[in-house]
C-alpha cells in the first residue's frame, strides 16, 4: 500500500504534457524501480503522480534517416541488452545496462528513468556521456535536444523544464561508428548492486589498427554526475597503440575526476580503481576494435 | 529395519511451498487486522522528554497512539533459552515494551495503531519526540573505558559478565626458552540474520486470553515471555506459530510478540498486526556479536603449542538478550579445539549503543573460529609448516573428552575431514603451484577447521516431548515443540517416525504448526538440536506406541504380544512372517468397536542428558586481483561430521545455506554505524552486501559419516556449523596467495586497497 495523493495517466505524449503543466508538482513515474521505492521510505510520501507507462510510442529503438541510433525513454534495460541495433552498433550500452540490479529490475527499469533520476551512479549513464548522447525533451513549446552532459545540473537534478518529459536519448552516428566500447562497474557484489565506480571507454583506431584516432572516457561516481575525463582523452588522441599508452591514458584521467569520500568508499580507493578501470577498459576496447598490444 | 531413514526423500512441505499454498503469519491474518507501527528513537542514547501525539491522533484512520510513558513498568527478558526455575540463572529482564531511556538509534518509543498501513506510516512521521540526549559509545573496548557512558545503571562499567577459563601456568610456561610468540588481534562486524521473511506477529483477545501468531523459532518460550511481559498468567497466553521464512537465531528471542499483545489488549482485544520491515529487522530484531578477539601462543619451532592466552571483547550492544552465552561459547571451544596445557581465557560481554546482539546461526564459534583460524594460519605463516599438517598435529585427539560436558571425540573426524576436503579441493597440488607467484593476479588456497557441539545440555534444560495419534486408515498425525523453520525437520522427523512406529512414510502425517494450547511442550528450534533432540522423544514414543497396538494386536488376534511385530504398517506373526491384518484395520476395529472403543495414541516426555561434537572443516581457493582489490572465490568445500544422515539431499541444503552465510561473513557484509550519531548507515537490502548467487562458486558439500552413539538415529548437529569455517578458509586463501594476513572481516576491497598499499603491493 503506498501513499499516494493522485494518478494521473498519460495515454499519449501530448497529454503527459497537458498533466505536466496541470500538476506541477507532481512527479513522473515510468517503471516505477525508484519512485516506488522512495515512497515506500517515506521520501516521497503523499506525492501526485503522473504516469508515463501506457506510453508505447516511447519504447524501442530504431535508426533515423542520418544513423542516429534513436532510444525511447522508456525502452527497459532488458530490451536494450537484446535489441539487435545495439548489439550490433552499441553493445557497450547493453552490457553496461545488463549490470542493473537484478532481472526484474531490468525488465521494468527504463533509460529514461535511469538518467532524469540524475544520480551519477547510473549504469546507462558513464556509457551515454562517453558517447556523446543527446536527449530528447518533448514539452509544450515542442522538442528539444539536449546534450547529455548539459541535461544533468547537479546531483539528483536534471534540466527537465515546465510540461517537460523525456522522449528519447539519440546516439549520433559519429559517436558509434568504427567504435568500439568497453564498461567497468565496480561494484561490492557481483549482482544487486550500485557501482562503487563506473568506467566506460571507447575507442577508435585508424585503419592500419595502430593508432588511436579517438577516446573517449567517461565515469560515474567520480564526481556528483557523470563526467568525461578530457585529459585522458587527449592524452591517446593519434597515438601508437600500446601498453604503455594505455598507462598514460589511464592516469591522465586523474586529472578531471572528484570522487568523494562517503561510507561507502573513500576517495583515495575511488581514485586508484578509476585508473585501474580505465586501463582495462582502454586495452579491452582497443581490442575490440582489432588492435594488437 | 531402516527403511525411511538415510535416503533423500522429498521434503514434506515441498509442494505446499513451492506452489505457496503455506500459509504463514501474513497469509493468515485476517484484513480487518489494525496494524501497529513503531517510532524508533532518532539518537543513540538518552532519555525520551516528551512525546506530542497531538497531529499524530487527528489523522484520518489512526486508532490509538501508545508512547513509552503508557508501557506497564515491569522490564522483561526477552532470550529464546528455556526459563530457569534459579533466579542465578535467570535471563536478564532489561527492557520495557517501550523505552524512555532509550538505548540504541532505532530503540522503540511509541507505537501508532491505525487502520491501514498509510495512517499507521503518516502517525509516526507525525509523532513529535523531544529528547534529552547522552553521549554514546559505539566500540566495545571503548565502552570499558573508566568515563565511558553507562548504558545499564545496574551494569557498571558497561560490563553485562565477565567469565575466565584457567588451565596450567601459562606465566610459567611462556618463560621456556627457544618459543616462539605469536600474536594477533582479530575482528568481526555486526551482522544481521537476513532470513526472507522479516519477523511478524498478529495477536488478539478471545475469552479472556490473548493469543498470538508470531514468526517464531520457540512458541513455547515466547509465551512465557508474553506473560512476563504483561505481567499476565501463562495460560492467559496462547502462541501458535505456522511456517515461517527461516530465524537463524534472530527469532530465537521474543521479538514483538509482547509489544502486539499489549497493543491488542490497549484497543479492547481487537486484532492487531505488527510487521517488520526489512529496515527494522536490520536495527530493531537482534544482530550477531560483533567480538574483538586478543590471542597469543608460545610456540616451539617444531609447532607444539606450549602456553596460550585469549581475550574476547564482545559487543552486546544496547540489551543482554541471550547475553553472556554466545562469546563464553566461544571462549570454551578455544582450549578444547587445540588442547594445549597451559590455557589463560577472559571474556567479557559489553553493553554498547548499538542494536541487541542476541542468537545466530553459529552462536560465537564463527567469531570464535575467524580469530582461531587465522591465528593458527598466522603460526603456520611464521613456523613455515604447511597449515593441514599443523593442524593435523595439534588439533583434539580421538578419545578426546570435555569434562564438563562429557562430550567425547569417538573418531578421528577432523582428520577425515580433512582429507576429503583437501581431495575434493586438489588441495595439496595447489598448495604447492601457488607458493611464490608474482604479478597482479595470484591464487592460494586456505583452510580452516571448525569446533561444535550439538545442543545445550549439561548449561540448559534439554528435553523433547513428542505425542502419536493413529488414525482409522493406520496411518498417523504427530508433533513436538521442536520447529520447522525451514530447515527441514518436519521431514527428517517423519522419516524417523516412521521406521520407529514401522509404517509407511505416506502415512506419517506431521502436524506443523506449534500451537501451545495443543502442541507437547518444547522449547523450539534453537542451537543445532532438533534431530539429536527430537530424535529421543520419537524413538520413546514410537516405542510406546508400538506397544499399545501390540497389545490391540493381541486382543484382536488372541497371538501372544511376544509373538507380533508391526513392520510397514501390518501386523505380522513373527513365528511364520504371516500378515494378519493392516494396520489400518486394527485402528478401524479398535476405534468402531462396541465392547471397547479405544483411540490410539501415545505421548512422552525424552529426557536428554548428553550432548554431541560434531566437526569438520572448510577449503577455499581464491583468485586475488591485486590492483582490483577483488577477491573472487573459486571453490569452496565444506566436510562435516554430523553422524548418519538422516536425509542427505536436506544435510546438502543445509550445508549449502550455511556456506553461503559464511562466505557473507568472510567478504561482505557488514552493518556499519555512523560514528557521529550512532545512527545505521546501511540497513537494506542493497547497501548491506549480502552476497549473491553470482558471488558464490559452486558450493561443494561432502560428509564423512560417524554414527553418533549417544543419539538413537546416530545423529547430531548440522544447522549451525556450516557456517563457522567458510570465513577463516578464505581469509587463509587470500594469505597464502598474496602474503597478506587480514585480521578482520568482512574482507571488502577497501580493507584490501589499504592492505596492499601497506604491504607496497600498489603501485600509483
Amino acid at each position: 500500500m503506498y501513499d499516494l495523493k493522485a494518478l494521473y495517466q498519460a495515454g499519449t505524449v501530448a497529454e503527459a504534457v497537458a498533466l505536466r503543466l496541470a500538476h506541477p508538482e507532481a512527479h513522473i513515474i515510468a517503471g516505477g524501480s525508484d519512485v516506488l521505492v522512495q515512497m515506500r521510505e517515506g521520501k516521497r510520501a503523499g506525492v501526485e503522480l503522473i504516469s508515463i507507462q501506457g506510453l508505447d510510442e516511447l519504447r524501442g529503438v530504431s535508426m533515423e534517416a542520418d544513423g542516429t541510433l534513436r532510444i525511447g525513454s522508456l525502452t527497459s534495460f532488458s530490451h536494450i541488452t537484446r535489441d539487435p541495433l545495439i548489439r550490433k552498433h552499441l553493445n557497450v550500452l547493453g552490457e553496461a545496462v545488463d549490470q542493473v540490479g537484478g532481472p526484474q529490475i531490468r525488465n521494468i527499469g527504463t533509460i529514461g528513468g535511469n538518467t532524469c533520476n540524475g544520480v551519477t551512479s547510473a549504469d546507462s549513464a558513464s556509457t551515454l556521456f562517453a558517447y556523446d548522447a543527446i536527449v530528447e525533451l518533448t514539452g509544450p513549446d515542442g522538442v528539444r535536444r539536449q546534450p547529455i552532459g548539459e541535461f544533468y545540473i547537479k546531483a539528483g537534478k536534471v534540466d527537465l523544464r515546465e510540461g517537460e518529459i523525456q522522449t528519447a536519448i539519440l546516439i549520433p552516428k559519429d559517436s558509434y561508428e568504427r567504435t568500439f566500447g568497453h564498461y567497468i562497474k565496480y561494484a561490492m557484489r557481483n549482482a544487486m548492486d550500485i557501482a562503487t565506480l563506473g568506467t566506460s571507454v571507447n575507442v577508435r583506431l585508424s585503419a592500419d589498427k595502430k593508432t588511436v584516432e579517438r577516446a573517449r572516457v567517461a565515469f560515474g561516481v567520480a564526481g556528483p554526475v557523470p563526467l568525461r575525463a578530457e585529459t585522458a582523452e587527449q592524452a591517446a588522441a593519434g597515438q601508437p597503440v600500446s601498453l604503455q599508452l594505455a598507462e598514460t591514458f589511464a592516469q591522465a584521467v586523474k586529472a578531471d575526476i572528484n570522487p568523494r569520500d562517503s561510507w561507502r568508499a573513500a576517495k583515495d580507493f575511488r581514485m586508484h580503481i578509476a585508473v585501474e578501470s580505465a586501463k582495462r577498459a582502454f586495452l579491452e576496447s582497443v581490442k575490440l576494435a582489432g588492435g594488437v598490444l | 529395519m531402516s527403511k525411511s531413514v538415510g535416503k533423500s526423500v522429498t521434503r514434506v512441505d515441498a509442494y505446499e511451498k513451492v506452489t505457496g499454498r503455506a500459509k504463514y503469519m501474513d497469509d493468515l491474518c485476517d484484513r480487518s487486522a489494525l496494524l501497529v507501527k513503531i517510532c524508533h528513537s532518532t539518537i543513540a542514547h538518552g532519555f525520551v522528554k516528551s512525546i506530542d501525539t497531538t497531529a499524530a491522533e487527528a489523522i484520518p484512520g489512526v486508532v490509538r497512539v501508545l508512547t513509552c510513558f503508557d508501557v506497564p513498568d515491569i522490564p522483561f527478558p526477552t532470550a529464546g533459552h528455556p526459563w530457569s526455575t534459579d533466579p542465578d540463572h535467570q535471563d536478564v529482564a532489561d527492557r520495557l515494551l517501550l523505552n524512555r531511556h532509550v538505548r540504541y538509534y532505532g530503540d522503540e518509543v511509541a507505537v501508532v495503531i491505525a487502520e491501514n498501513e498509510v495512517a499507521a506510516a503518516q502517525g509516526v512521521r507525525a509523532l513529535k519526540v523531544e529528547y534529552e540526549e547522552l553521549p554514546f559509545v559505539l566500540d566495545v573496548q571503548k565502552a570499558m573505558e573508566p568515563d565511558a557512558p553507562q548504558i545499564h545503571e545496574e551494569y557498571p562499567g558497561n560490563i553485562l559478565k565477565h567469565t575466565d577459563i584457567r588451565k596450567g601456568d601459562y606465566e610459567k610456561a611462556r618463560q621456556e626458552p627457544g618459543l616462539i610468540r605469536i600474536e594477533g588481534w582479530y575482528d568481526t562486524p555486526t551482522v544481521q540474520h537476513c532470513h526472507i521473511e522479516n519477523h511478524g506477529c498478529y495477536a488478539y483477545m478471545e475469552a479472556g486470553r490473548i493469543v498470538v501468531v508470531s514468526s517464531t523459532q520457540i512458541p513455547h518460550i515466547v509465551r512465557r515471555v508474553v506473560g512476563q511481559a504483561l505481567g499476565i498468567p501463562w495460560g492467559k497466553v496462547r502462541l501458535v506459530k505456522p511456517y515461517i521464512g527461516g530465524g537463524f537465531g534472530n527469532k530465537q528471542d521474543a521479538l514483538y510478540e509482547p509489544l502486539c499483545a499489549w497493543c491488542s489488549t490497549m484497543v479492547g482485544g481487537r486484532l492487531v498486526k505488527l510487521e517488520c520491515s526489512r529496515e527494522e529487522t536490520f536495527v530493531s530484531n537482534r544482530v550477531r556479536h560483533a567480538i574483538r578477539t586478543h590471542i597469543i601462543s608460545y610456540v616451539r619451532p617444531d609447532g607444539t603449542l606450549v602456553a596460550r592466552k585469549f581475550e574476547a571483547f564482545s559487543n552486546q550492544g544496547a540489551y543482554a538478550s541471550h547475553g553472556h552465552g554466545v562469546v563464553a561459547k566461544g571462549m570454551g571451544a578455544f582450549p578444547q579445539l587445540y588442547p594445549c596445557e597451559n590455557v589463560e581465557c577472559d571474556c567479557w560481554s559489553v553493553f554498547t549503543n548499538r542494536p541487541a546482539a542476541g542468537a545466530m546461526r553459529g552462536y560465537g564459534i564463527p567469531q570464535a573460529m575467524w580469530a582461531g583460524e587465522c591465528h593458527i594460519d598466522d603460526i603456520c605463516n611464521r613456523l613455515g609448516m604447511e597449515p593441514v599438517e599443523f593442524r593435523r598435529k595439534n588439533l583434539m585427539p580421538v578419545g578426546y573428552q570435555d569434562a564438563f560436558s562429557k562430550n567425547e571425540l569417538y573418531s578421528d573426524t577432523f582428520c577425515q575431514c580433512m582429507e576429503k576436503g583437501m581431495e575434493v579441493l586438489g588441495y595439496p597440488e595447489k598448495y604447492r603451484a601457488y607458493r611464490n607467484q608474482t604479478g597482479p593476479v595470484r591464487r592460494g588456497v586456505g583452510v580452516a577447521v571448525f569446533w561444535y557441539n550439538t545442543a545445550v545440555w549439561p548449561i540448559s534444560l534439554e528435553s523433547s516431548s513428542c505425542r502419536m495419534v493413529v488414525n482409522q486408515d493406520g496411518s498417523l498425525q504427530f508433533q513436538t515443540g521442536e520447529t520447522e523453520i525451514g530447515q527441514g525437520c518436519d521431514t527428517a522427523y517423519s522419516q524417523m517416525v516412521a521406521d520407529a512406529v514401522g509404517i509407511p512414510l505416506e502415512d506419517v502425517h506431521v502436524i506443523s504448526t506449534q500451537d501451545t494450547d495443543v502442541t507437547p511442550f518444547g522449547t523450539g528450534a534453537y542451537a543445532s538440536r532438533q534431530t539429536y533432540i527430537g530424535g529421543f522423544s520419537i524413538m520413546q514414543t514410537a516405542k510406546a506406541l508400538r506397544e499399545r497396538i501390540l497389545n490391540i494386536a493381541h486382543d484382536q488376534t488372541r497371538m501372544p504380544v511376544s509373538n507380533l511385530d508391526l513392520v510397514d504398517g501390518r501386523i505380522v506373526r513373527k513365528s511364520d512372517g504371516r500378515v494378519l491384518k493392516s494396520l489400518g484395520e486394527l485402528a478401524t476395529e479398535a476405534l468402531y468397536s462396541m465392547e471397547n472403543s479405544r483411540h490410539i495414541t501415545a505421548e512422552t516426555t525424552a529426557q536428554i542428558k548428553s550432548n554431541a561434537y560434531s566437526f569438520g572443516c572448510s577449503f577455499a581457493e581464491v583468485e586475488v586481483d591485486i590492483p582490483m582489490c577483488k577477491v573472487t572465490l573459486l571453490n569452496l568445500v565444506n566436510v562435516h561430521d554430523c553422524g548418519t544422515l538422516i536425509n542427505p539431499a536436506l544435510a546438502e541444503a543445509q550445508v549449502h545455506g550455511g556456506m553461503s552465510m559464511g562466505i557473507g561473513y568472510g567478504l561482505s557484509e557488514q552493518l556499519l554505524f555512523d560514528e557521529k550519531t550512532g545512527r545505521p548507515l546501511n540497513n537494506n537490502l542493497l547497501d548491506y552486501k549480502l552476497s549473491t548467487i553470482m558471488d558464490h562458486p559452486r558450493l561443494e558439500a561432502r560428509f564423512v559419516e560417524n554414527p553418533e552413539p549417544t543419539s538413537p538415529y546416530g545423529t547430531k548437529a548440522l544447522g549451525e556449523p556450516p557456517a563457522c569455517s567458510p570465513a577463516p578458509a578464505i581469509r587463509n586463501a587470500i594469505l597464502h596467495a598474496t602474503g597478506v594476513a587480514v585480521d578482520s572481516c568482512p574482507i571488502t576491497p577497501h580493507v584490501l586497497y589499504e592492505k596492499f598499499k601497506a604491504a607496497g603491493l600498489l603501485e600509483d
